[in-house]
């Protein structure tokens, strides 16, 4: 058994807009109004062509996920994808402070 | 095979309007959904009311699931011949076809070989895409440290000549290159489900979350390491020796250090997947021993009576 080809999906990789519609089951308009009102952030734009950072390919995820299970649509879905990276932001400031806490 | 009660599932009755069962799912669905709730139970109670509802919601699957009449929930159970020749793909070898590595719920997605499992649904010539696959794995700090090799052992529905959906084990050997951080996303592209009639495979992630360690907790790439000191180290200064996941080393704790001072170890947390690495902070912990010999006894009593040290000045007598 040979090792299997593993792509970090972190901030270094970089992922096209037609990747991004692969890997996250979303359409490219979906995508496109969720990047318009800043749920998915673009790492560069040239012109029409974007281009993102692969850790947004776990939010697209969670926004497909978001849409087929709850059934919400983009607008829905931006708010939704917002308040979560909110609460993402927020556990890992958590888990930093309590990192520097004494573990009793 | 274990039979579900997907109408208990949904909390409806068996005799539910469509607009009902759509009002339960949608109500337990917000509950339960795992990207938005942190309940203790919530992902797998989640499965079970979606499983339910693509059922129930699909006029054919629901009559063909109220056709297997009511059950206990989990009870073992073998579908009659007629259903399975009718709706399993059995054909002629309904008697003999076995259900030992079907799950209940794979059993209504040969309907959704018409709808589509997974992504995308069928395509041309009924070929079928695999299902995406979330696993969470745990790994040590250490592995995270050196890198690691993962052998993860998957059980994975699988299109069978009939078009029957099988759970499959699988071995995947995964390489993780030193740098991962707790929370990180891995891809393996095509390590999914497999797909049917010449579809795409899907993909595997894995959630990466590390191991509660004995010393070092971990915040990205830095690392925090509890250090005990005594009150002499702390209040003369000491070096002390100070373990890190390369291997101890030493550091010079300055005179007069508090407690909760945090000493950093430049370079010596997680390495960083593109090179450097983060910092580990040992955060001193001043310590008393629990019981006193007579010696230090008196050490620590003549400390007492010729210190001036008042620990509590800032109180300023307030409240007394």
């Amino acid at each position: 058994m040979t090792d299997n080809e593993v792509f970090w999906l972190d901030e270094h990789r970089v992922v096209s807009l037609a990747e991004l519609v692969e890997f996250s089951g979303l359409s490219e308009g979906e995508l496109l109004e969720l990047v318009h009102v800043g749920a998915i952030p673009v790492r560069e734009a040239r012109g029409a062509v974007y281009t993102f950072s692969a850790r947004v390919v776990t939010v697209a995820r969670t926004a497909c996920r978001l849409r087929d299970d709850l059934e919400l649509d983009t607008r829905g879905l931006g708010v939704a994808l917002r308040l979560l990276e909110r609460v993402s932001e927020l556990e890992s400031e958590i888990a930093r402070l309590r990192a520097q806490l004494p573990s009793a | 095979m274990k039979y579900a009660d997907y109408y208990a599932a949904l909390g409806v009755e068996r005799t539910a309007s469509p607009a009902e069962i759509k009002k339960a799912y949608r109500r337990l669905a917000q509950k339960y959904h795992p990207d938005v709730s942190k309940e203790a139970g919530a992902e797998a109670r989640f499965k079970e009311v979606a499983e339910a509802y693509q059922t129930l919601k699909d006029p054919e699957k629901r009559a063909a699931y109220d056709e297997l009449g009511q059950r206990p929930q989990g009870e073992e159970f073998r579908p009659p011949p007629d259903w399975t020749r009718q709706h399993a793909g059995a054909g002629n070898g309904a008697e003999n076809f076995s259900f030992d590595d079907v799950d209940f719920g794979d059993l209504f997605a040969r309907f959704g070989a018409r709808g589509g499992p997974g992504r995308g649904g069928a395509g041309r010539g009924g070929q079928l895409p695999g299902q995406d696959f979330e696993v969470p794995v745990e790994i040590s700090i250490e592995d995270a440290f050196r890198g690691t090799t993962l052998e993860l052992n998957l059980s994975m529905p699988e299109y069978d000549a009939s078009g029957q959906l099988r759970r499959v084990p699988h071995t995947v050997k995964a390489r993780v290159a030193p740098g991962a951080v707790d929370g990180q996303r891995l891809r393996l592209p095509g390590k999914g489900g497999k797909g049917f009639n010449g579809g795409r495979d899907g993909d595997l992630y894995l959630i990466i979350s590390f191991k509660a360690h004995a010393l070092y907790r971990a915040t990205d790439h830095d690392l925090y390491l509890d250090l005990p000191l005594s009150a002499w180290e702390a209040a003369l200064g000491a070096t002390v020796e100070v373990p890190t996941p390369g291997g101890a080393v030493k550091l010079k704790v300055p005179a007069g250090t508090p407690s909760g001072q945090k000493l950093r170890l430049t370079g010596r947390g997680l390495p960083r997947p593109r090179g450097g690495a983060g910092d580990l902070f040992a955060v001193a912990q001043v310590v008393v021993p629990a019981q006193l010999g007579d010696d230090e006894r008196r050490l620590y009593e003549q400390l007492r009576d010729q210190s001036k040290f008042d620990p509590r000045r800032g109180f300023g007598g307030e409240g007394a």
